[in-house]
């Protein structure tokens, strides 16, 4: 392939990003304010919540890390609950890596890891044939900025708005995760039965004398190995049904 | 023992880079174990599950709008409303609730 030829691919690829990264960034315009309410209230100042927006790219995982932060857990703490909530993007990093060309370099390759989140991974994985990673940077560099600039204004502005309007604004996140959730739900029956035994299970682990005293933080973690795993081991699964062939079948 | 926030964002920026740029650095090769595979697929959804229930209800002053949010909230992802879509249909129950019945 000659060069200058290469060069323009590069370039298509990262408008076209740029462009399907538009109702992306509007929907982390929204969910990162709320995100940024949250940051607010575990203590954090503006530049220190925009800086964990721009470095951290995660709606769960930071979502997690402030409250780890407001409850003053401990580090190791911080590092195994992000570990376990970002566990899914290592999945969808295994599956990006089959989808990039043998071409794609190392520093490429760690753009494309450092800006896999949800959505980017939806629009990246289902591009027909090989991905190349400009697209990936288009999508990223649309819909990110407005991540960072949702979760600043979160903290700047949530202090001004009404109680009523906080709260009902707080509840977008808990609205995405179901979004993320809900439609693997319907695809895999397994999964939508998983929800609920989760949704359960964190209930009764909130409200269990003991066990409720452990922590937001760790009780998501038991409650991950403990039901995700089990999953695993009594239904895994099959390959022909694999989450990578589902989601490049969309 | 007093903690510093930037070491906070510090290990949460660096485990979560470590997660994502690993896997499509160094596995250039899929993954076989059927068990691990599984697990990693099951853990977004029985994560964020535990994460938005009973967090949901507890969040808000009225539980009522919140059990109303996660059940609308859940059906209308469930149909395809998509992640906009469906956080806004949440949050606009929610303040409906919190703001008319008090």
């Amino acid at each position: 392939m000659d060069k200058s030829f290469r060069i323009s691919d590069a370039k298509k690829w990262f408008l076209k990003g740029l462009r399907d990264g538009i109702p992306i960034a509007a929907g982390y315009f929204a969910v990162s304010f709320a995100l940024g309410i949250t940051a607010r209230n575990a203590g954090l100042t503006w530049y220190q919540a925009t800086l964990a927006s721009l470095l951290c790219n995660a709606s769960a995982g930071e979502y997690a890390g402030f409250e780890v932060i407001a409850s003053k857990g401990s580090y190791i703490t911080m590092a195994l609950i992000t570990a376990i909530i970002s566990a899914r993007y290592m999945l969808m990093s295994i599956t990006l890596s089959q989808k990039l060309s043998s071409e794609t370099n190392t520093l490429q390759r760690l753009f494309v890891g450092f800006w896999v989140t949800d959505e980017i991974f939806g629009a990246s994985s289902t591009v027909p044939g090989k991905l190349n990673p400009h697209y990936n940077y288009g999508l990223a560099i649309c819909s990110l900025s407005f991540w960072a600039l949702g979760t600043c204004l979160g903290v700047v502005v949530g202090n001004i708005l009404p109680a009523v309007l906080v709260t009902a604004l707080g509840v977008l996140l808990y609205g995405m995760f179901l979004a993320i959730i809900m439609p693997e739900g319907r695809k895999n029956k397994k999964v939508l039965i998983l929800i609920f035994i989760s949704m359960a299970l964190s209930f009764a682990f909130s409200r269990l004398p003991y066990i409720s005293a452990l922590g937001e933080g760790t009780r998501i973690i038991i409650l991950t190995l403990l039901i995700a795993g089990g999953a695993a081991f009594l239904m895994p699964v099959r390959e022909e049904n694999s989450p990578e062939k589902e989601d490049s079948a969309e | 023992m007093r903690h510093n926030v930037y070491i906070y964002i510090l290990i949460m920026c660096g485990v979560s880079f470590l997660l994502r740029a690993l896997p499509l650095t160094l596995i250039r090769k899929e993954i076989k174990n059927k068990y691990f595979r599984s697990f990693l697929y099951y853990v977004p959804y029985v994560t964020l599950a535990v994460m938005t229930f009973p967090a949901i209800m507890d969040a808000v002053s009225n539980p009522l709008g919140g059990i109303a949010a996660l059940v609308i909230g859940m059906a209308a992802a469930y149909f395809g409303a998509g992640l906009f879509p469906t956080a806004i249909i949440c949050s606009v129950i929610v303040f409906c609730v919190e703001f008319f019945i008090k």
